[in-house]
């Protein structure tokens, strides 16, 4: 079955809405609206205001709300209209949900969707990738979906997972990714990454929309005799060490890139963790390609400049290739 | 019926007594041994050094915690603040659990993994407060719309002080309440103080509950030093909230008695404050009453006093009994484990 990224997201929901009568949705714009990217689209008519809940303009309520119920025994999945808003309900996410089981046993199922990243000339407000922001809280887990047939998978597992879990889905991919994605009922495991391609002379570890870039520049490398290794993480808290190192031991040099900004971002935990445990595998420095430390600017030739390429990718890695 | 219910024989004889006796005494009972754990925490084991972290007590406040939650039936969900200590014993968590909690020993509902009157159990239906005030009021809305979701007639009750009315999550959680009709009743200690700062530095308004018309939701001022005022004006908000008509706030005025914690002298609290609010203290109110209207004796209320303090002992030396957490649990439980 052909769907696009969005498509899956909500086809893994409206799944889960049927299988689980404790599973609703709660966000701004959700129901009658279907959602500002109409993720959400046509679930009001189907299960009703019950289980489709437009709230007030309130991040923090409606990520409180999101661990009340689940307290309760319910399964919530709350939608921030854009990941941009996701700090207005900072102290919820990091000292409530995530401290719950920790603290006193028990456990918070809720789910986070937040659509992230730019391309779109969203400017500082509606372009964001603040995942780094929650790696570093423990009790969190961290789910950044790079494909369509990934993105049903991991909503699923999300919703069925019994800790919180935030689903940064990338909205500059909603649309643009599309393809065959299995019918059946499956989910993919939280904590597992997925090698996109396979190489022998360097390792490119990525995430969400930046596994496109990977992949073309991967393309344009092996042209020029360069084999890449392209690793999808899929999940960015907890990390999969275990496919990472499996692909540092093979091919000595790596590469981090993402979307999100340079410093404090997940590529320095990655860098470290093989810095640590792969000194002795490694030929050659681990170089990160990211977003520069600013917001993220509006007009075009701004964001173009900002936002992590093909070009910055080849040029990192055909200087790792040199080692 | 809990083990602390169960502690002692006064209270047993109450089965057989009129619902006023039996409330009298109840709540007599739970006032007493609130201020009895909370004094033998603040004024002996603190000093002693047995006691980790911050102490932060509800002295003359204990009419609040018992007045509303002997409104709570098993499957309603309490949302305790951290000077409503009652509600835990209302609930069954017996009083060497707390001692056990205060010294970060296993036998605290937390098991050292958190302090003081950061404590809950989901089995007993008691959510954890944390320390960011109102953040619990929010969540408090979401278990209600949980609660009908599930189509039960069980509310949640949200305990805050008058502090935690500034803050955003409570202005947040109030509006989304309202307008799920969520079936939560909010009740405040107003106790005029949030750490140092009066009341006038904390909003402009004179109630608390004026903010909550702003929101349609209705309130009413109670005599927080009253535990029967308190438990008439609760039940009319349980029974609001049951009956599917939404939330309700019920604002009681009372004064803390002590500094926002041990460490605290409260030197900014003009001392005839102090000495007003002494005269006005929610036990020797209520033990008054409960005599002068003939449900207790002069007998039953030293009975009652003497076994309160008789249990304290071994609800010490059982605490002190209980063993540290291990360090080698320190990453455990981060995450489920299967």
């Amino acid at each position: 079955m052909q769907a696009t990224y969005l498509e899956a997201i909500r086809r893994g929901l409206w799944e889960e809405m049927e299988r689980d009568p404790n599973v609703f949705l709660l966000g701004e714009d959700i129901g009658v609206y279907g959602g500002a990217f109409k993720v959400t689209a046509g679930m009001l008519a189907h299960f009703g205001e019950k289980r489709v809940v437009d709230t007030p303009i309130a991040e923090s309520a409606i990520v409180g709300a999101a661990i009340g119920a689940s307290l309760m025994g319910l399964r919530p999945v709350a939608e921030m209209q854009f990941s941009d808003f996701i700090t207005c309900a900072y102290d919820q996410i990091v000292n409530f949900a995530a401290k719950c089981r920790y603290r006193w046993d028990a456990s918070v199922p809720i789910v986070i969707r937040a659509p992230s990243g730019g391309g779109i000339h969203g400017g500082p407000f509606h372009s964001q990738n603040p995942e780094a922001l929650f790696t570093h809280t423990p009790g969190l887990k961290v789910v950044c979906p790079a494909t369509a047939r990934d993105a049903k998978g991991l909503i699923k597992a999300a919703i069925r997972d019994n800790d919180p879990v935030l689903f940064f889905e990338h909205k500059g991919l909603y649309r643009r990714i599309k393809e065959d994605i299995p019918e059946d009922d499956y989910t993919v495991p939280i904590g597992k990454a997925a090698v996109a391609r396979e190489g022998r002379d360097l390792t490119i570890v990525t995430y969400g929309a930046m596994l496109y870039v990977a992949l073309d520049a991967a393309e344009i490398l092996d042209k020029e005799g360069v084999s890449a290794e392209v690793i999808d993480l899929r999940t960015v808290q907890p990390i999969d060490d275990e496919t990472i190192l499996a692909s540092v031991r093979k091919t000595s040099k790596v590469l981090v890139l993402h979307e999100a900004t340079l410093t404090g971002g997940v590529g320095g935990e990655i860098a470290s963790r093989i810095a640590e445990t792969a000194f002795d595998h490694l030929d050659g420095p681990v170089m990160r390609v990211a977003a520069p430390d600013t917001p993220v600017p509006f007009s075009a030739p701004l964001e173009e400049a900002f936002l992590p390429n093909v070009d910055r990718v080849l040029e990192k890695a055909r200087a790792l290739a040199a080692y | 019926m809990g083990t602390a219910q169960a502690m002692l024989s006064t209270r047993d004889r109450a089965s057989a007594a009129t619902p006023q006796a039996e409330f009298a005494r109840n709540a007599l009972y739970y006032m007493k041994l609130m201020r009895e754990v909370e004094d033998r925490i603040e004024r002996k084991l603190y000093r002693q050094g047995k006691i980790l972290g911050g102490v932060y007590v509800g002295r003359g406040q204990e009419a609040i915690p018992v007045g509303a939650g002997l409104h709570a039936e098993p499957g309603d969900v309490l949302f305790p603040s951290h000077r409503d200590m009652a509600l835990y014993f209302i609930r069954g968590v017996h009083p060497r659990q707390i001692f056990a909690q205060y010294m970060g020993r296993t036998g605290g509902l937390t098991r050292g993994r958190d302090g003081n009157m950061h404590m809950g159990d989901m089995k007993l239906n008691i959510v954890a407060i944390i320390s960011a005030m109102a953040a619990s009021v929010p969540v408090s809305v979401g278990a209600a719309m949980a609660l009908r979701y599930k189509g039960t007639r069980n509310i949640a009750f949200n305990f805050f002080g008058d502090g935690a009315t500034s803050r955003g999550d409570w202005h947040e959680g109030l509006n989304l309440a309202a307008v799920q009709k969520a079936p939560v009743v909010f009740v405040c200690n107003n106790n005029q103080y949030a750490y140092s700062t009066p009341l006038e530095k904390q909003m402009a308004c004179a109630n608390v509950a004026d903010r909550a018309p702003g929101y349609g939701i209705p309130a009413e001022i109670v005599d927080g030093n009253d535990v029967a005022a308190v438990h008439e004006a609760v039940g009319r908000a349980a029974a609001h909230a049951r009956e599917g008509l939404g939330p309700y706030l019920v604002e009681c005025k009372t004064f803390r008695m002590t500094g926002h914690s041990a460490h605290d002298a409260a030197d900014y609290v003009p001392k005839q404050l102090f000495d007003e609010w002494s005269g006005r203290d929610p036990i020797e109110r209520w033990q008054n009453r409960a005599v002068a209207e003939g449900h207790l004796t002069r007998d039953d209320v030293r009975q009652m006093d003497e076994e309160i303090r008789r249990e304290m002992d071994a609800a010490i030396a059982w605490a002190e009994a209980s063993p540290y957490p291990d360090p080698a649990d320190l990453t455990r439980n981060v995450y489920e484990e299967r």
